[in-house]
């Protein structure tokens, strides 16, 4: 290994499986805004997914495994790990203890747990990150997602980064606190259930009047956007990361 | 005793979602409830604080079970209050109805009670020929259309003022049609005076059971319980096992988590202390009191660590109200006394999980419930661990009828799953086929359903680690 190159501080990223399917973009640019507070990112290659979809399932065997091997991975230097969704953090964060908690790697996965962070916050509360908006005004409205809310506990954060672009205005969804469906497998167990709550998810999106609706968490975002898509709506959905790299790069 | 045969969840999520009253009966509904239970728990740290002690409260009652529950008994017996044991839901109907038939009681007037609910004691009454009139507003409401509660607190919410206004029309006599919310429930007024007079006795369930002083707690906002438990000579009061609590100095704390959750409310319009029988030389007060301990199930559910978690519950209904599926489909699709996210737990464990079990398939795990139960249940820990029970991977497995989900494709789906996320080779190999034939997916199966009302999914040309690596980022 070599040392860290011009004294970087050295994070690890976590891409997130979504990242490599659909959202491979919004994670580079996340990457790029973690590069811009000056630290060195780490890409662990064999890394794919926290394991969330099994472990929702009722197949926990199956998600430890794969929660494993991300241990494993992230496990050979004690950097953060930064993660561009709240809901993998919040896997990452609060479930991987439970789901090692009759296993003697407990501490290890605990140690892995504790260096978990979620990129707003990583962004806002370790880095200090200061944007300059450089785009033209636009009227965005912001999606927070269940876990992002609830469990990685980042809200504050994506949205203090956001109150920093001055051309941005953010106009809130009427129900802001309310699941827009996804659940992961729930969004194909329960079609019907999920489709009712994405439709009235992008009613309020429409409400508002904004051009753009940004979330943190791309499971989010492709349950919205792929119904406003279906709807033939022409809201654009975009991760925060992505917006906030094009607002500062004009 | 459950209707199992006809459980038909995915039938039931249909009508639902497909009938838009119903819809937005339950959306206000549930819009009015959490929005009064956010003014009476403004603070968040008083709340939290608040939903701490409720927790280890309960916590502590379900620790010392059964030697709270003798105490209980012995403070009971002590106050003149008959004490029955009932293992099963017939048990209790059975106990409920010898009492009935010793004292010739024909005609009984009922408080509201989820208890009874459970046990289906209406119905098993009125098999043998007793007359049960419910007293409680809404349940007075779907009683007169021979329908369950479709909520633990507000039994009738899936109707909107209209629609009680034509059911009272309908089924009192003499009464014209009117959305006089005043005139309609002085009309239901005079016609409970009646029954509330004419009774041999009344039936109520328990919220709290104290068990240092043998107490008996019920709380309501009609006085319809009051009347129910001191108008007729006999009052029977029917009770799970696990709404102890252990002194009366635990009241105030649990009496304001349980109207604060439930209606929002810092104190309810009554709060009845049940203590026994009328005592000699008082004029007024049920002549005999009996206390029906209810199991159903309980006791082995407190068995398990994880599992007991959902006996904490004080019925509250607030996980109904928060969540957005319960918000959508109401509480009748959930084909079951307990609907929502707290039926999600409860009732597969009641009930087994063959078909109940489907409805713990009905969540996001969007936290929501768990954000707002006032005992601090994990509702979403205890919806995976029901998953994991229905296909038989709960190790080990404590719930009836664990695994029968379980099927050959769906586990091969998740082992392929697992194989293409822990070794680099297959990961690299699935990114790279979603990323040259995804779109030739053929619409069947989940795609299908995900495509009910969304558009195609459209795979990345390049994963992320294609472009960590052509970007230069460090990679290892």
């Amino acid at each position: 290994m070599k040392k860290d190159s011009a004294n970087k501080t050295p994070v690890y990223f976590f891409g997130t499986c979504l990242a490599d399917m659909m959202y491979a973009e919004s994670a580079m640019a996340a990457i790029r805004l973690i590069e811009r507070e000056g630290y060195e990112v780490i890409f662990p290659m064999e890394q794919s997914c926290c394991g969330q979809p099994a472990y929702n399932s009722g197949f926990p065997d199956e998600a430890r495994e794969v929660a494993w091997k991300q241990v494993e991975i992230f496990s050979k230097h004690d950097y953060p790990i930064v993660v561009p969704s709240g809901s993998c953090a919040g896997m990452m964060k609060v479930h991987y203890p439970k789901l090692f908690k009759d296993s003697p790697d407990l501490f290890i996965v605990k140690r892995f747990s504790e260096r978990v962070v979620e990129l707003t916050t990583f962004l806002h509360q370790y880095a200090n990150a200061q944007y300059v908006d450089k785009g033209a005004p636009i009227k965005a409205t912001w999606h927070s997602s269940c876990h992002a809310m609830r469990e990685a506990n980042c809200i504050e954060d994506s949205k203090a980064l956001l109150s920093q672009l001055s051309n941005v205005e953010l106009i809130e969804l009427e129900r802001e606190r309310e699941c827009c469906g996804f659940g992961g497998t729930f969004s194909i167990k329960q079609p019907e259930i999920s489709g009712a709550m994405v439709s009235d998810k992008v009613a309020d999106v429409v409400a508002t009047g904004a051009s753009v609706v940004l979330s943190g968490d791309a499971g989010c975002l492709m349950n919205i956007t792929g119904h406003m898509d279906k709807e033939n709506i022409s809201v654009k959905g975009q991760h925060i990361a992505e917006f906030i790299w094009e607002r500062i790069n004009g | 005793m459950a209707s199992n045969e006809k459980f038909n969840f995915a039938q039931n999520v249909a009508e639902a979602l497909a009938d838009s009253q119903l819809r937005a009966n339950f959306r206000f509904a549930t819009d009015t409830l959490i929005q009064r239970r956010s003014t009476v728990f403004a603070s968040p740290e008083e709340t939290n604080f608040l939903r701490d002690v409720g927790s280890s409260m309960k916590k502590d009652v379900l620790a010392n079970l059964p030697d709270l529950l003798e105490k209980f008994e012995a403070q009971c017996t002590k106050n003149g209050i008959v004490v029955h044991w009932a293992e099963t839901a017939k048990d209790a109907n059975e106990i409920i109805l010898e009492i009935l038939n010793e004292n010739s009681a024909e005609k009984v007037v009922k408080g509201k009670s989820m208890a009874s609910e459970e046990i289906h004691l209406n119905s098993y009454l009125e098999e043998h020929d007793k007359e049960v009139v419910e007293t409680d507003f809404g349940e007075f409401i779907i009683q007169l259309c021979g329908e369950p509660p479709s909520h633990i607190i507000v039994p009738a919410v899936h109707k909107n003022r209209k629609q009680i206004a034509e059911v009272l029309a309908e089924h009192i006599e003499g009464m014209e049609y009117t959305e006089d919310v005043d005139i309609m429930l002085a009309n239901v007024r005079s016609t409970l005076r009646e029954h509330f007079k004419t009774a041999d006795a009344g039936i109520s369930g328990v919220n709290f059971g104290i068990a240092e002083t043998g107490t008996l707690c019920l709380v309501e906002n009609e006085g319809n319980g009051r009347m129910c438990t001191t108008v007729p000579p006999l009052h029977i009061a029917l009770m799970g096992i696990e709404k102890l609590v252990e002194n009366v100095e635990d009241i105030p704390a649990i009496y304001r988590l349980l109207c604060g959750s439930a209606t929002g409310q810092r104190i309810t319009t009554y709060f009845n202390m049940i203590s026994g029988p009328r005592k000699k030389g008082e004029r007024d007060g049920p002549k005999q009191v009996h206390l029906v301990l209810l199991d159903n199930g309980r006791s082995k559910i407190m068995n398990d660590p994880q599992l007991g978690d959902v006996l904490k519950c004080i019925r509250c209904g607030t996980c109904l109200n928060h969540c957005p599926v319960f918000t959508r489909i109401g509480g009748h699709a959930y084909g079951s006394t307990y609907p929502g996210p707290i039926g999600e737990i409860l009732v597969p464990q009641i009930e087994g999980l063959d078909p109940k079990g489907a409805i713990a398939s009905a969540s996001t795990l969007c936290d929501a419930c768990a954000e707002a139960c006032p005992v601090r249940i994990p509702i979403p820990e205890l919806i995976r661990r029901m998953r994991d029970e229905s296909y038989g991977n709960a190790d080990p497995s404590k719930v009836a009828l664990s695994g029968y989900k379980r099927s050959c494709v769906e586990s091969m789906v998740w082992r392929g799953w697992q194989w293409s996320q822990t070794s680099p080779v297959m990961n690299k190999m699935m990114l790279k086929g979603l990323a040259l034939f995804g779109k030739w997916i053929p619409k069947v199966g989940p795609l299908k359903a995900w495509m009910s009302v969304r558009s195609k999914p459209q795979f990345g040309k390049n994963s992320l680690k294609d472009l960590v690596k052509k970007e230069g980022v460090r990679h290892e």
